[in-house]
């Protein structure tokens, strides 16, 4: 929800089980930065080849690295190197085995079973085994575990580790969501059994199966890993890898270009102006592809002035989106029409849209009953002047300017908006939970499954719930509830696809646009391919040509 | 004397718990409760899982009754446990993040002593000189500009541009391959700027301090008659004047020490440091109330006890304010 500063930075695994944090890109779109890409180093770079390190910018620490315990992205993040799910998306988001190294869903789909990988070894060097798997769901649904992420796993009936390789799941209902939660981390039973998760030295010193073994974390300074060279998949070519804490995104922005740090994510200001001299452009390459998360104003559907759907359908027409992009993001998005990101299978690219068009708007508004009867500029009904005020979080500066040319369009139709920014806090629990708002910017990350049932089923309106705009529609609660329990997907793009004509006609939000993810990386860093799962699902394969590698590692510092 | 050390102790056990309620209070007056940080605005989360997490906290509980939890693990010296996922001992985050805040600040500190107090002691000596009006004006700079544009702009010439100085960080990546005078180096290299800026901004306050002390000081009648003996004028004001204009700005340097703490803050956000003030920063903004309470009892614990030095000095030196 929060748009994380370093948006590109979630590898498919984490991205798997907490869509909420995660955002990525569309295979057609993904490329490195063209004018990058001319000055890039010659690809002719020798075969790839073990050694250096590759040194991660973050504004935020990890706060656990358990992560099931954990609900910050920077803890997901380091952990997706160190742990493995059952499952994970490849590089085209396809679901995949990851330690599963095959999984059938039986036909009712209430039972899928899980046939793991054999010879895979924890850290610790004792063999991984379906009982860890079983060990990570008992813990998952155990009302002392304080972990979040419980409700995915509270839907099954029964879980049974048949043989020490076999792991398999029954569920009450079918849940289409199913397959996907369990790229959740598994985790080490022998270490953990029969002891109190939230006091295990784990936190800090975990051990996992995947590519990269903790070494040692500094707090509030570094979490540094190493490769793990017996790893399933292959021995990552980059010896070590080190995830540096820099609360400030300008001292990071700074220390990227002092050398200090490899990679990081930038924003629309520095990737537009502030990189785009030569000497950059020869040390780094610069990557672009649209992230998954959208931005969008709502209205609070329970205020008489949104209810009726030509003032929401005027005030879409009235916004200029492609104004929008190129003010805020200089250009770096595209525009949103539904919640689904353009060039996904759940989006449907035929839905009603809303050109920019004040004539259009002005004349809904009036077939709704707003006239400027007083000639003050402000159109009123019923001796109402049409009156709104926008609100947003503070701490996002792409929100308050969209926010202030929205205002700027509306008024020429006019409507009068003001604008209130909120810390994040206060403006969460005081004004969105409590619907006292009249409009509202926000943003979700849109995750890999399509199921948007917290969101816009009408079930999902108390307070402190997602449907925070209270918006109720019996057509389409019933296909949320069917997306849910159907697997083909075929089937659900019918289902999804419909839903987003509703919403494309009904306008209960204003859809405005999807922002770009924009990473960049140290040029000597090579075997980098950008595809639909963003830059970082390969990152075992990335390397260092030997001529260009900056750190050594000898066997005693591993 | 004994009697009034002794007084001015028990009346801080008063004062140190009307800080604490009063933290306390306001702590929990602010919107937004730990879990809700952690889950709000997350799909993957029901309202279920969030009361679970209060009730693992002990958050459902009223208000004096936390507060009362709370102050009876204090008593026994136990901060609890961070509410962020860590879950990790209030003392043992303090702890690892205390020596470096510490370090810095002392090292500041010396470095306002000793830059400070001289510029205050030759303006007011040579009042209206041009060094006088160099330093007024260096004074009004060090007031009016923002720590963290200087930082940034200190970091882009520096560290970027000239590429003298490390730019974040505390310590470089190959710190525990290098030998002692390496790693003192290397230190020392990181901790320039930290130090530079952290002093800026009291080294103004402290020398304009100096200065006004140390003026009303020599218009006194004793200064007047020690020059009227003949004395040297290196004497009049080194020995003589000097002297009595250093106390209370002593003074004010032990009411000084828990503000630079709060000063970390800022500078450690950006320069990447991981000391006390980030860590207190990061618990504020995720409503890490047993965090935030432990940085606030040693902020509370300095306060007072840089009050008894004040105090007890004053005291030392002037008879007339000591309390029967």
């Amino acid at each position: 929800m929060k748009t994380p500063a370093k948006i590109w930075e979630i590898s498919g695994r984490m991205l798997l089980v907490w869509g909420v944090l995660a955002l990525i890109s569309c295979p057609a779109c993904s490329r490195p930065e063209d004018s990058g890409k001319s000055l890039e180093r010659p690809a002719a770079a020798g075969p790839p080849c073990y050694g250096d390190t590759l040194i991660t910018g973050s504004i935020g620490e990890p706060s656990n690295l358990i992560p099931i315990l954990a609900s910050d992205s920077s803890s997901h993040e380091v952990a997706g190197l160190i742990y493995n799910g059952l499952v994970k998306y490849d590089k085209d988001l396809k679901l995949v085995g990851d330690l599963a190294e095959s999984f059938k869903v039986s036909k009712s789909g209430l039972v899928i079973t899980f046939h793991l990988r054999k010879g895979v070894r924890w850290h610790d060097g004792q063999p991984f085994t379906a009982a860890d798997v079983l060990f990570t769901y008992k813990t998952m649904v155990d009302p002392h575990t304080p972990t979040a992420y419980a409700e995915d796993f509270l839907q099954v009936e029964r879980a049974e580790a048949t043989d020490p390789y076999t792991f398999r799941v029954t569920y009450k209902k079918p849940f289409a969501p199913a397959l996907a939660s369990w790229g959740i981390s598994i985790l080490p039973g022998h270490l953990l059994e029969g002891r109190d998760i939230m006091k295990s030295p784990l936190a800090r010193h975990p051990v996992g199966t995947g590519p990269f073994i903790f070494k040692e974390w500094k707090a509030g300074e570094k979490v540094v890993l190493t490769y793990n060279p017996d790893y399933f998949e292959g021995r990552p070519y980059i010896d070590r890898y080190i995830y540096r804490i820099i609360p400030d995104s300008a001292t990071m922005f700074m220390e990227l270009k002092a050398g200090g740090i490899d990679n990081m994510g930038l924003s629309p200001l520095q990737y537009a102006r502030q990189t785009e001299y030569r000497k950059f452009k020869e040390n780094f390459n610069k990557y672009r592809y649209p992230a998954f998360a959208y931005t969008y104003l709502g209205f609070n559907l329970e205020d008489e002035k949104f209810r009726d759907r030509r003032v929401r359908q005027a005030i879409s027409y009235a916004i200029n989106r492609g104004e929008l992009i190129e003010g805020v993001l200089l250009g770096l998005g595209q525009e949103a029409t539904g919640p689904y990101k353009p060039g996904t299978w759940a989006c449907n690219p035929n839905v009603k849209q809303y050109p920019y068009n004040p004539v259009k708007a002005r004349e809904l508004l009036q077939e709704a009953g707003w006239r400027d009867t007083n000639g003050d500029g402000i159109l009123d009904k019923g001796g109402i002047p049409f009156r709104f005020t926008i609100i947003t979080n503070q701490g996002n500066d792409t929100r308050a300017r969209t926010a202030e040319i929205i205002q700027r369009r509306l008024k020429e139709v006019g409507i009068d908006v003001k604008i209130r920014i909120i810390e994040w806090a206060a403006f969460i629990k005081e004004f969105i939970e409590k619907k006292a708002f009249e409009a509202t910017i926000l943003g979700w990350t849109i995750s890999q499954d399509p199921d948007i049932y917290d969101v816009w089923h009408s079930s999902k309106t108390r307070p402190g719930e997602l449907n925070f705009i209270s918006y109720r529609n019996t057509e389409v609660d019933a296909l949320l509830e069917k997306g849910r329990r159907t697997f083909d997907q075929e089937e659900r793009r019918k289902i999804y696809w419909r839903i987003q004509e509703i919403l494309a006609e009904e306008a209960p939000y204003v859809f405005l646009y999807v922002p770009d993810a924009l990473p960049v990386v140290q040029a000597r860093v090579k075997g980098i391919e950008p595809a639909a799962a963003g830059i970082t699902y390969n990152l075992i394969k990335w390397y260092v040509p030997k001529t260009e590698q900056r750190y050594k590692m000898n066997d005693s510092n591993r | 004397m004994a009697t009034y050390i002794l007084k001015r102790l028990f009346l801080m056990i008063p004062i140190f718990l009307g800080i604490t309620v009063i933290s306390f209070a306001v702590l929990h007056l602010a919107p937004g409760a730990p879990t809700e940080m952690q889950t709000m605005m997350q799909p993957k989360v029901s309202l279920e899982a969030r009361a679970r997490l209060n009730a693992i906290y002990g958050l459902d509980k009223p208000l004096p009754i936390q507060y009362f939890d709370w102050l009876k693990r204090l008593v026994r010296f136990d901060f609890g446990r961070s509410f962020s996922s860590d879950n990790r001992p209030v003392q043992e985050k303090i702890m690892e993040r205390l020596p470096v805040t510490l370090f810095i600040n002392i090292l500041s500190l010396v470095l306002i002593l000793v830059v400070a107090i001289p510029i205050g002691i030759l303006s007011a000596v040579h009042r209206y000189s041009l060094f006088d009006k160099a330093t007024t004006l260096f004074v009004f700079i060090g007031f009016a500009a923002p720590t963290f544009w200087l930082a940034l702009l200190l970091m882009l010439v520096f560290g970027v541009h000239l590429d003298w100085l490390p730019i974040s960080g505390i310590k470089s990546l190959n710190y525990e391959y290098l030998g002692f005078w390496g790693k003192t180096v290397d230190l020392g290299r990181h901790l320039i700027l930290p130090v530079l800026l952290s002093a800026f901004g009291g080294l103004a306050g402290l020398s304009r301090y100096m200065r006004s002390n140390m003026l009303e000081v020599i218009r006194q009648d004793y200064i007047l008659t020690a020059r009227a003996k003949g004395l040297p004028e290196r004497v009049v004001i080194y020995k003589h004047a000097l002297r009595n204009a250093l106390l209370p700005v002593v003074t004010v340097l032990g009411l000084s020490i828990p503000g630079l703490i709060g000063g970390s803050v800022i500078f450690e956000s950006i320069f990447a440091i991981p000391g006390m003030g980030q860590l207190f920063y990061g618990a504020v903004m995720a409503r890490d109330y047993p965090v935030v309470m432990g940085e606030l009892v040693i902020g509370a614990v300095l306060t007072l006890i840089g009050n008894l030095v004040a105090d007890i000095s004053y005291a030392l030196v002037d008879p007339r304010i000591r309390v029967r």
